[in-house]
């Protein structure tokens, strides 16, 4: 039992934090709602860091780390609001078609060409909703690589991949607009097909879970920096001849937002650990950190916005951009609801 | 309360587990072998030994109490009651670790609640760090044993979360060789029937408010002391108010020095709100029985079950939160860090954690809830109200927040 990470793991979140609170700064995350894009100058700087390609097998120039290892810097990224896809090129798709490469030696080197070519900065990805749920695509718009799913001839679900310039995308306003959210049209073929059966049931949930935790992890990352702000603001800003948190109403919200935050961490780096290790309980955990991270940030943001009062509730103030990222994830992969139905549902087994 | 004051827990810091790991250790959250054996044992001693789940009379009357203390003596007996103890003092040395599987052993099994519990998880790491080597030869392994129950002589009628206003006082007695106590102290849990208290009084009337306290320990049969037993919500006699008119106590009886008792009593409150006092496995356990009642409702009345559903599963995620943060927590004690503001942090989640497991328990219980005394689900009710006092005692909720928003965000004093 040793529950902490090492110091490598936070000597690389500490380089990561020092990059991007350098180049995502609220000017840059502005500059990112007017234009959303994938292939940032940021984006390049991450991957020279190895940030992008961590989930990427060494052999194919990555650093073939896991979860464990990323959580930290989606976390991070949340601190930032982070536009880029980091979650779902480095989360999601590169650990997929890591885990496919050797289930179809004729598309191995497609595979791995996807691969280094993440490793390298020169793609990001997009992963499509879980199957059965209408949700549009993440990122879809200017994702140069999809992951999608779609009913094989015996109604499973197969996985394919298909490239960006290759389907049609049609745009779907999100209150945050560098969730570049689309409704993708395409053909699945053959040609598109990375897995089915099995293959694909379990990279499929494999996929659900990791969504979750590093979602969850953007999450505490957002709540973190919500309710720094509003501390900050709580300190500055003067009313009845005092800094307005110095009166208990305003301490004890945010006390109550911290303590949240403080208890969905461990949840999160816990279920990062279980999905490593794959652990008996890793669906479950993921669903704890996704169900305790998303109401964290809610809470964070609520909160936040309380106690920024009427400024708060401008576009000029930076906090929206940040509140928006956390509505929205929040919901994604599964709300807080949903985590703790089937939270509930492992526990009892079926009924 | 006071950074690195908790990282003793339940435990003296001599007694931490040995350190061979390096910090680059990877995580890993499974327990060692030797973990899991220290389990097996505490598992097989705890089937053999413990009474029935709530065979016991209540603690909180005179037989009850008795009955209470002789279970601790057995434990004691075979070094169970103290495991995280050195070894010369009835304990087993083992680490924080080995404690939290032992409390998980110990909810699992659901043996009693431990009469001795304000002495062992508060006073004692008190008396680990401070106490001289006679107090602790003399207090220790009575209280490890039961022959000696302690109760917390810190509330007064006019000082509770405000516990810097206390007015009992201690004079220094006219032979200059100890202490003369006057005063009033309140809510007491254990008090009616404990014959040891430890307490704040005022030794320097001049001094500012944290200053000029200091910590006594008080036998509750000096002559001079009146206890007056209050009862409780449940109408049992849990608390007691005690009055002390000059009674005497030697100057070994003082603990951490004269005049420092502020401090020395933070290190107690540390330990109230941290992680010695409340284990995630007493609410695992009871988050465990609510998922159980859960799934038994489903069959018997299933509509119900339905609309409690998300609390329930809220309320098994709180421990689960819980029993995280802790070995979190005791990882980052067990490296050499220590725990600070997040102590308060701790309180208000374990508390609230209580309630929400006893409230999602009640919802799910329905018109049955009100049903008290009998029946197999009545520990439901006794614990509702238990969990209630939660956000009340070790320093309410309310204070744990000035505490956070002050310490963990840097917000102004009021």
């Amino acid at each position: 039992m040793h529950f902490a990470f090492t110091d490598q793991q936070i000597e690389f979140r500490d380089a990561v934090r020092q990059v991007l609170a350098k180049e995502c700064t609220t000017d840059d995350l502005r500059a990112a709602f007017a234009a959303p894009a994938v292939r940032t100058a940021r984006w390049a700087t991450l991957a020279e860091l190895g940030v992008v390609g961590l989930s990427v097998p060494e052999a194919h120039g990555g650093l073939g780390l896991g979860l464990l290892d990323l959580v930290l810097l989606l976390e991070e990224a949340g601190r930032v609001a982070l536009p880029e896809p980091l979650t779902a090129t480095t989360a999601l798709a590169a650990p997929l078609l890591a885990g496919l490469e050797d289930s179809d030696p004729g598309r191995a080197g497609q595979v791995a060409s996807w691969l280094e070519q993440i490793a390298t900065g020169a793609i990001g990805a997009a992963v499509g909703p879980l199957p059965g749920s209408s949700a549009p695509t993440t990122g879809a718009i200017g994702a140069d690589l999809m992951v999608l799913t779609a009913p094989g001839p015996d109604g499973r679900p197969e996985i394919h991949v298909v490239k960006g310039d290759a389907v049609a995308v049609a745009a779907v306003a999100s209150l945050d607009p560098t969730r570049r959210l689309g409704v993708v049209t395409w053909e699945p073929t053959v040609g598109t097909r990375v897995a089915s059966g099995p293959t694909a049931g379990s990279a499929i949930l494999a996929t659900a879970n990791r969504a979750a935790v590093a979602t969850a992890a953007e999450l505490l990352g957002l709540a973190e920096a919500m309710i720094a702000m509003a501390a900050g603001y709580a300190k500055e800003r003067q009313q009845f001849g005092k800094p307005i948190g110095a009166f208990q109403a305003v301490k004890h919200l945010l006390a109550g937002a911290q303590v949240k935050l403080e208890f969905a961490r461990p949840v999160v780096y816990g279920a990062a650990w279980s999905i490593d290790y794959v652990t008996p309980h890793s669906s479950r955990s993921a669903s704890v950190a996704k169900a305790y991270a998303s109401d964290a940030a809610v809470e964070a943001a609520r909160v936040a916005l309380q106690v920024h009062g009427a400024i708060g509730y401008t576009w000029e103030c930076d906090l929206h951009l940040f509140m928006k990222r956390a509505w929205a994830l929040a919901e994604a992969w599964g709300s807080a609801g949903d985590h703790r139905h089937l939270v509930l549902a492992s526990l009892v087994g079926p009924t | 309360m006071v950074a690195g004051n908790l990282a003793v827990c339940q435990i003296s810091r001599d007694t931490r587990e040995p350190m061979d790991l390096t910090m680059d250790t990877p995580m890993d959250l499974r327990y060692t072998d030797a973990q899991e054996a220290f389990r097996e044992e505490a598992r097989s001693w705890l089937s053999a030994r413990a009474p029935a789940p709530r065979s016991l009379p209540s603690l909180d009357t005179a037989e009850g109490f008795e009955a209470h203390r002789a279970w601790e003596r057995t434990m004691f007996d075979d070094r169970w009651s103290v495991v995280s103890w050195p070894e010369e003092y009835g304990g087993r040395g083992v680490g924080i670790l080995e404690w939290l599987i032992f409390e998980e052993e110990y909810w699992r099994a659901q043996a009693p609640l431990r009469v001795s519990q304000n002495g062992v998880f508060l006073l004692a790491p008190t008396l680990f760090e401070f106490g001289t080597d006679g107090q602790k030869a003399r207090f220790l392994a009575p209280m490890a044993s039961g022959a000696e129950i302690w109760c917390q002589g810190w509330s007064e009628p006019d000082a509770g979360s405000d516990l810097a206003g206390i007015r009992s006082r201690a004079r220094r007695a006219d032979n200059d060789d100890g202490w003369v106590l006057t005063g009033q102290k309140t809510w007491a849990s254990r008090g009616a029937f404990a014959e040891w208290c430890f307490g704040l009084f005022r030794t320097d009337p001049e001094a500012e408010r944290h200053r000029g306290l200091t910590y006594f320990l008080v036998e509750m049969g000096s002559p001079g002391v009146t206890v007056r037993p209050i009862p409780q919500i449940d109408g049992e006699t849990g608390f007691a108010e005690i009055f002390f008119e000059e009674v005497f106590v030697p100057d070994s009886q003082v603990l951490g020095g004269v005049d420092r008792g502020w401090n020395v009593a933070m290190a107690t409150a540390g330990s109230e709100r941290g992680l010695s006092l409340r284990s995630p496995a007493r609410y695992c356990e009871a988050a465990g029985r609510l998922v159980a009642l859960y799934a038994e409702r489903m069959v018997s009345d299933p509509e119900r079950a339905l609309r409690t559903a998300d609390a329930v599963a809220q309320a098994w995620m709180d421990a689960e939160a819980y029993r995280l943060n802790t070995l979190w927590t005791a990882t980052r004690v067990l490296d050499g860090g220590s725990v600070g503001p997040e102590a308060s942090a701790n309180k208000i989640h374990w508390s609230e954690t209580d309630l929400a497991i006893h409230r999602a328990a009640l919802a799910l219980l329905g018109p049955e809830a009100e049903l008290h005394g009998g029946g197999a689900d009545a520990p439901w009710l006794d614990g509702y109200l238990f969990a209630l006092a939660g956000p009340i005692y070790a320093g309410t909720n309310e204070i744990q927040r000035n505490v956070v928003a002050e310490r963990m965000l840097g917000l102004p004093r009021g």
